[in-house]
């Protein structure tokens, strides 16, 4: 039987859609943390931290709930937008954004409280906007942070099993991402594809954590050597 | 001009306190603002530039309103036109020295005016250093360009030479004074050194726990009358004892220490540590308190 390359591919593409749509959320979101005071802020805090604890079951579990076409959420999407979320490649997207949520803003967040304030002040007494001040002057200052949060995010991704499996299943070139293969095979005492999918998981989230790491060393010197 | 009148709860070390200021600035003057730490100085500066929002009161310019409470106007800082300079020069660490300037000048800066600037304070050779690189001075010296890069009409400092040694403290000073008057600028200088205000400062406002108690030109304000004198010295007591019949007081002006006369009655009013003005008059030498 020829090996699949379909789940690879699959899982990379999900990793990579997660990640992008992660930073235009996770940007706002975190600098919203940041600097802002508001109520029910550590409700908020909390509820972005929930992925880190709970069980991917348990949070795949309530997604396919919500996501079904039987409830509310499910039959609006259906109705209205002629969405799916339940089996099928966007629902994964979803899921994988909310269960990497944390990846993303906790690193952006603390980047944003390691600037001091007087940068973005300077800048706006300088006569720069908001986004302004965010494009030019903080988001290059804390481009280890930026790393680490989509590093991290990607990785996390790629190595997500249990959201995937609750509401995604296991359907060959639509949700069948490598995580989720290398459990298939194993079941079906295919060992030598689950060999080949695991090893390549493997290298590619040593290799992303291994650029993520140099990377940030070259950011750290030069952030000491202009 | 600008005509200040604001109020703003405040809290402090001591706990809360309200800072009520009504004050003039007057156009193309320099200004100090002093007082202990805590007394608010930085909290109007902030609410000068649009960083904070009083409680009630109004800022006005001749030409704008920037803050009228009642009418809920206020300018946000971005509109005032003004340069800020903080005590920690922030220079934005991703860019050059001349890339802080064009930044803050805008796409539609003059660029001859840049390199003009950057001539002025001496900093040409260093346009292409990135922050990190430079020292401390210099670093603020790129922090004040900067501030003016826009071409403010008033220029708020909050403490621009704390954090420098006395040497390079004398040097940007003299600086900021060339800068300010060949721009006709109205600057604010908020710091708590008595040696900016009377070297700078053509008017000093006192602000303590919130109010100003004091405000002229510094003679007036630190000198408990106006004197009369040919030189006058600030300087701080190190000393008094007596010597023979006659009572010595050790004044550190600057680097040197200067050994005073004085009688029984005048050695007791002096301590040291306390801050004195000596003015050395057609025949002897006054000592008087600076308040």
């Amino acid at each position: 039987m020829a090996f699949d390359y379909q789940p690879l591919w699959l899982s990379l593409q999900l990793a990579f859609i997660t990640t992008i749509l992660l930073m235009v959320i996770g940007i706002p979101l975190s600098s919203l943390l940041a600097f802002r005071t508001f109520r029910f802020k550590s409700v908020a805090e909390a509820v972005i931290s929930l992925p880190l604890v709970l069980p991917p079951t348990v949070l795949g579990f309530y997604l396919l709930i919500a996501f079904s076409p039987n409830n509310f959420v499910g039959r609006f999407l259906q109705n209205h937008f002629d969405i799916r979320l339940v089996f099928s490649f966007p629902g994964l997207v979803v899921g994988s954004v909310i269960y990497s949520l944390p990846f993303m803003v906790h690193p952006l967040q603390a980047g944003f409280q390691s600037l001091p304030k007087a940068l973005r002040e300077a800048s706006y007494s300088l006569g720069k906007s908001k986004i302004q001040t965010l494009l030019k002057v903080i988001l290059p200052n804390m481009k280890p942070s930026l790393l680490t949060g989509i590093v991290l995010t990607f990785a996390h991704t790629i190595g997500e099993f249990g959201v995937v499996l609750m509401i995604g299943g296991n359907i060959p070139g639509k949700t069948r991402v490598a995580s989720i293969a290398v459990y298939d095979e194993v079941e079906s005492l295919n060992y030598h594809a689950a060999h080949i999918y695991s090893i390549v998981l493997l290298l590619v989230s040593f290799f992303i954590l291994l650029f993520a790491y140099g990377l940030n060393k070259k950011f750290f010197k030069a952030g000491l050597n202009g | 001009m600008i005509n200040i009148s604001i109020r703003k709860k405040l809290m402090m070390a001591e706990g809360a306190c309200d800072l009520v200021i009504n004050t003039k600035i007057g156009t193309g003057e320099l200004t100090a603002i002093s007082g202990k730490s805590g007394a608010g100085k930085t909290s109007l500066l902030r609410m000068m530039a649009g960083f904070l929002k009083p409680e009630s009161g109004f800022m006005k310019t001749e030409e704008e309103v920037w803050l009228d409470i009642e009418n809920k106007i206020d300018l946000p800082v971005q509109k005032r036109n003004i340069g800020f300079v903080f005590q920690d020069p922030a220079l934005f660490p991703n860019m050059t020295v001349k890339e802080n300037l064009q930044y803050a000048a805008g796409k539609k800066g003059d660029k001859q005016f840049l390199n003009q600037l950057l001539e002025m304070v001496g900093l040409t050779s260093l346009a292409d250093r990135k922050p990190a690189e430079l020292s401390g001075g210099q670093q603020q010296r790129v922090a004040i360009t900067r501030a003016l890069a826009r071409k403010p009409k008033l220029l708020l400092l909050d403490e621009p030479f704390a954090a420098l040694d006395n040497e390079m403290r004398r040097y940007l000073r003299e600086e900021l004074l060339t800068l300010h008057r060949k721009f006709g600028l109205t600057t604010l200088l908020v710091t708590h050194d008595l040696s900016d205000i009377y070297y700078l400062a053509d008017k000093v406002l006192v602000i303590d726990k919130g109010e100003i108690i004091k405000s002229g030109n510094p003679n007036q304000v630190f000198a408990n009358n106006t004197i009369d004198g040919k030189v006058q010295l600030q300087g701080e007591v190190l000393n008094t004892y007596k010597s023979g019949v006659v009572y010595i007081v050790e004044i550190l002006t600057g680097n040197t220490i200067m050994k005073l006369v004085v009688g029984e009655e005048e050695k007791n009013t002096l301590h040291p540590g306390m801050k004195v003005l000596v003015t050395s008059g057609a025949f002897e030498p006054v000592i008087s308190l600076l308040s």
